[in-house]
C-alpha cells in the first residue's frame, strides 16, 4: 500500500472476510448490502492476495467493460477463488477464451457466435423439450418421490450441452464428476489439474473420433470450419460442457424451489429474467485485475490490485432494482448481470433461458402435485463453490 | 432518431434481437445488423433498451 496522503488509494475500512456464506435462500450475504451502502468497493483479501470486492450495480458494470480492466489470469495480481491461492489449471488450457482478453477473446467467441443466435438457439426447442420430457418419464416410471437435482435440474442441462456438442450421454457422469472438482472451492491444485487432464485427454479422444466422422453438431462444426488448433477445440469444447451445465442445473433446482413455495407464479413467462437476478447462481465467477490505474465508483484501483465484481451484490442494488430481495416477475429485471457484462457476458445465456423455461412449464404441467419432501430451510445450499445452488432437492408427488 | 450498430464490436450476446426483434436481426455470423426500413418505425424505449442492454456497447443510438 502507498503511504502517499492520497484519500482515495486509502483502504475504505479493513479488509473484509470473502468469500461470505450466504445465509440461505436466496439472498447475498447481508453484508453487500453494507457495502454498497458505504464506499461501494471495499477491500478483502484472498489467498492470491488483497483485491477490491465492488457491490454496486453500476461499478459492477463499469469493471466488466472497462478495457483496462484484464479478465487473464496471467496478469500480475489476478486474483484466485481457490483456498490453496494456485493458478486454477483450467486457465492455462488451450482455447480457454473466458480467461482472454481482446482481441484475442475475440478470434473464438466470433468462431461460436453463430451456435449461440437468438435463432439458433430457438430450433433447439424441440431437443430441450425432448430431453425435459424424458427426464421427468423417468421420474414418473420410478415411484413418487425423487432428487430433484439429481433427477432433472442436473441432467436436463446436461444432456442439452452434450447433444448440442455431440458429446455421448453415457459419459454424462464422467464429465459431471470432474466438473463439480473444478467448481469446488476446497479442491487442491492436484485435483483440479487431474480433472483439467481428464477433460481434455477425452475430449481429445473424442475430437479424433469426429474427424473420421462428423456428425450433426457444434464440434463437428468447429472441426469442419478449420479455424481452430485441435488443442484449442479441446479446450473450447470442455470450457462449453462444463459452463454449460453446473450453472443451469443451479438455476433449475433454486427456480422450482421458489415456484413450488410461490406457486402464484407457476406458468408465467416472466420468472425466468427475475429469477437469473433473484439467486445471481453465479456470484463469483467474474474475477478481474487493473492492468492501469483506473477509478471506479469513485476509488482508485493501482494497476495490478485484483477486482472480484460480485453478481449477486449488483442484482441486489436497491439503485438498480426497487426493492430487490422481493421476488416480482412483474418487474422489469433485465439489467442484472447474472450472465455478466461486457465481451465476456455468457455466450450461452439464450440457452439457458430457454432451459429455463421448458423445465419448468414442463415439469409443473405434467406433476401438478409436485411439493417439496422437506422444509425449505432444511434445503442443502451449496456454499463451498463459485456457483450457489441446492445438493439436493428432495420431492415427492402423488 | 439514428441508430448505429458496430458489429465489430458486437459479442453476439442476441439482447437486441430479444428487446427488438422488428429492428434488430443476427447475420450469418451471428453479429448484429439493422432490418432494413425498421429503424423509422422502432419504439425509442425498445431502442433504448437495447443500447443499454448491450453488453458490448455495438449500438449506439444518437437523436436526429
Amino acid at each position: 500500500m502507498s503511504t502517499e496522503a492520497d484519500a482515495r488509494t486509502a483502504a475504505p475500512q479493513c479488509p473484509v472476510a470473502f468469500p461470505l456464506r450466504r445465509p440461505g435462500r436466496p439472498f447475498p450475504p447481508p453484508e453487500y448490502a453494507t457495502y454498497r451502502g458505504g464506499a461501494g468497493l471495499v477491500r478483502s483479501e484472498l489467498p492470491s492476495g488483497p483485491v477490491w470486492l465492488v457491490t454496486r450495480h453500476e461499478d459492477v458494470r463499469a469493471v466488466l467493460t472497462d478495457p483496462r480492466i484484464s479478465a487473464d489470469p496471467s496478469k500480475p495480481g489476478f486474483p484466485k477463488a481457490g483456498r490453496t491461492g494456485g493458478a486454477p489449471s483450467q486457465y492455462e488450457v488451450p482455447g480457454w477464451f473466458v480467461a482472454m482478453d481482446p482481441p484475442e477473446h475475440g478470434r473464438f467467441r466470433k468462431t461460436l457466435i453463430p451456435e449461440f443466435t437468438v435463432r439458433k438457439v430457438r430450433e433447439l426447442r424441440p431437443v430441450i423439450q425432448q430431453i425435459v420430457d424424458e427426464r421427468i418419464d423417468a421420474m414418473l416410471a420410478a415411484g413418487t418421490s425423487a432428487d430433484l437435482v439429481e433427477s432433472f435440474a442436473l441432467p436436463v442441462p446436461s444432456l442439452v450441452i452434450s447433444s448440442l456438442l455431440g458429446v455421448p450421454k453415457v459419459d454424462r457422469d464422467f464429465f459431471e464428476d470432474r466438473t463439480r472438482v473444478l467448481v469446488r472451492l476446497s479442491s487442491t491444485d492436484e485435483e483440479r489439474d487431474k480433472a483439467t487432464q481428464a477433460l481434455l485427454r477425452y475430449l481429445g479422444r473424442l475430437i479424433q473420433i469426429k474427424q473420421r466422422r462428423p456428425g450433426d453438431d457444434l464440434i463437428s462444426r468447429l472441426i469442419a470450419a478449420g479455424t481452430l488448433s485441435r488443442q484449442e477445440l479441446s479446450g473450447v469444447a470442455m470450457l462449453l460442457l462444463i459452463a454449460g451445465h453446473e450453472t443451469t442445473a443451479n438455476n433449475i433446482g433454486l427456480g422450482v424451489v421458489q415456484l413450488l413455495t410461490n406457486p402464484r407464479w407457476i406458468g408465467d413467462d416472466r420468472i425466468v429474467e427475475e429469477l437469473l437476478r433473484y439467486y445471481s447462481v453465479a456470484d463469483l465467477v467474474a474475477f478481474r485485475v487493473a492492468v492501469e490505474d483506473v477509478e471506479i465508483g469513485g476509488q482508485l484501483i493501482r494497476a495490478g490490485e485484483g477486482i472480484v465484481p460480485l453478481i449477486a451484490a449488483a442484482n441486489h442494488d436497491a439503485t438498480a432494482f426497487a426493492a430487490p430481495s422481493e421476488f416480482d416477475p412483474e418487474r422489469s429485471a433485465r439489467s442484472h448481470v447474472a450472465f455478466g457484462y461486457g465481451v465476456h457476458q455468457c455466450l450461452g445465456q439464450n440457452l439457458v433461458r430457454e432451459e429455463m423455461d421448458i423445465a419448468y412449464r414442463t415439469l409443473f404441467a405434467r406433476i401438478p402435485s409436485l411439493t417439496l419432501a422437506v422444509p425449505v430451510e432444511e434445503l442443502p445450499l451449496k456454499y463451498d463453490g463459485v456457483l450457489f445452488g441446492l445438493h439436493e432437492l428432495p420431492v415427492t408427488w402423488k | 432518431m439514428r441508430i448505429t450498430v458496430d458489429p465489430g464490436r458486437c459479442v453476439g450476446a442476441g439482447q437486441c434481437v430479444l428487446t427488438a426483434p422488428d429492428l434488430f436481426d443476427q447475420d450469418d455470423d451471428g453479429l448484429v445488423t439493422v432490418l432494413a426500413g425498421a429503424a423509422d418505425a422502432a419504439d425509442p424505449g425498445d431502442v433504448r433498451d437495447a443500447a443499454a442492454l448491450c453488453p458490448s456497447g455495438a449500438i449506439s443510438v444518437a437523436a436526429d
